[in-house]
């Protein structure tokens, strides 16, 4: 990386300036179930540069400070959803939040995401989140074998009804940001919904009902209260309430 | 030529009880009654403080009169059946979502629908039984245009 300085010499060429490092404050909320007997926040500084992650900022904390610092990460790239967290009070993906993009002059907190049994640290207990993602059923499923020797074929048209909730990595971020998730549990959350849209309007699929009479639940669809907040936390940038209306209209309209 | 492939596993089984779902009715209870709560709201208000002497022309003789109106009548009733089950809905799911133990919610769910049945019934009784001029009553507790006073 090289910075271009406005004064140097003519000809010449330019010098490279030092990349300016800063000292951030973390405050993270760490939980041992060993020793904790509940979660408590401890600060940690670490010298970061104005392009580095969160998980930068959480991978040198682990490798130089605290070994016992536990999180979550896989692919590192925003495209695994390891690491959601909440950050300064927003779900964000660790791997996609820019230190640039945070106000460093006040400590940056992190924590888990809410709504989820907390197991240790930054990790939750995302089992009664894949088990809603498993109820709607997120698989395609048709009666009838595509034509011999050929692909099923679909219009461009009928593609982009559901591209947007393609996109889902299943981070857990929009469902541990609704308010109605954290409440309650039975809720199937967006993106169990997220997820149910993405076959509902499929046009090669042939379950949308079994899946509109999951959603046209007590704990469905009719729960969302169009906060917006799993929209604003979806790192993919899906329009998840929009989704969820999405699949309300498919249920009164009783077909896709 | 499309073949049928049988389904290698149970389908899925309509799992609860298929009554009335009330969820989703009371969901779209809440859109339909707010579009018409915003015509006859604006409505209300319109005529009460903006129409002919606006505002100073509101007394008592203004209500009696109004509801001495059919067409009045059946404004009122309807705007006060709509608000009241369209506000204590709202305060219904409120309480669903953020109340955690069941007591606690069954308490605030009864107070709702208590409050919300005492305010309908008793708010229908006066906008149809209302009589400006009670027959019997003394004079001087009266309104002025009534005929005993004139």
């Amino acid at each position: 990386m090289t910075l271009v300085v406005d004064e140097a010499p003519a000809g010449g060429p330019a010098p490279e300036a030092p990349i300016e490092a800063f000292t951030v404050t973390l405050i993270i909320r760490r939980f041992d179930p060993d020793v904790d007997s509940e979660p408590r926040w401890q600060d940690f500084d670490v010298q970061m540069f104005a392009t580095d992650r969160i998980l930068d900022a959480l991978h040198k904390i682990k490798w130089e400070q605290d070994g016992s610092l536990t999180f979550r990460r896989s692919c590192a790239h925003g495209i695994c959803g390891s690491d959601a967290m909440r950050i300064n009070g927003r779900n964000r993906l660790a791997c996609k939040t820019l230190i640039k993009d945070l106000d460093i002059t006040k400590p940056i907190y992190v924590e888990a995401i809410k709504g989820l049994p907390l197991e240790k640290d930054l990790i939750v207990d995302m089992d009664p989140f894949f088990e809603s993602f498993r109820e709607v059923q997120p698989f395609l499923q048709s009666n009838t074998a595509p034509p011999k020797d050929k692909e099923r074929i679909q219009s461009v048209a009928d593609r982009a009804r559901f591209d947007d909730t393609t996109k889902c990595i299943l981070c857990a971020a929009c469902t541990s940001s609704c308010p109605v998730f954290w409440t309650d549990g039975q809720y199937f959350g967006p993106a169990a919904i997220v997820n149910a849209h993405r076959f509902i309007f499929d046009s090669r699929d042939e379950a949308a009902s079994t899946r509109l009479d999951i959603l046209n639940d007590k704990e469905g669809v009719w729960r969302c209260r169009t906060t917006f907040n799993c929209t604003d936390a979806c790192p993919r940038g899906i329009q998840v309430t929009q989704a969820i209306a999405e699949v309300k209209q498919a249920i009164m309209r009783g077909k896709p | 030529m499309a073949t049928t492939i049988e389904t290698p596993r149970a389908p899925h089984s309509v799992r609860r009880n298929r009554g009335v779902n009330w969820e989703k009715w009371g969901w779209i209870y809440m859109r339909a009654s707010g579009v018409v709560l915003l015509i006859l709201i604006f409505g209300h208000l319109f005529v009460n403080l903006m129409v002919g002497d606006g505002i100073k022309a509101i007394d008592f003789a203004f209500v009696g009169g109004k509801w001495s109106d059919p067409f009045w009548q059946v404004w009122d009733t309807l705007m006060l059946w709509l608000a009241l089950i369209h506000g204590s809905n709202g305060m219904r799911t409120i309480v669903n979502d953020y109340s955690t133990r069941p007591l606690v919610r069954k308490i605030l769910l009864g107070a709702i629908a208590v409050s919300a049945v005492t305010l309908i019934t008793l708010g229908t009784l006066v906008v149809f039984t209302f009589d400006p001029c009670p027959a019997g009553s003394p004079a001087d507790l009266l309104p002025s245009f009534c005929p005993v006073n004139q």
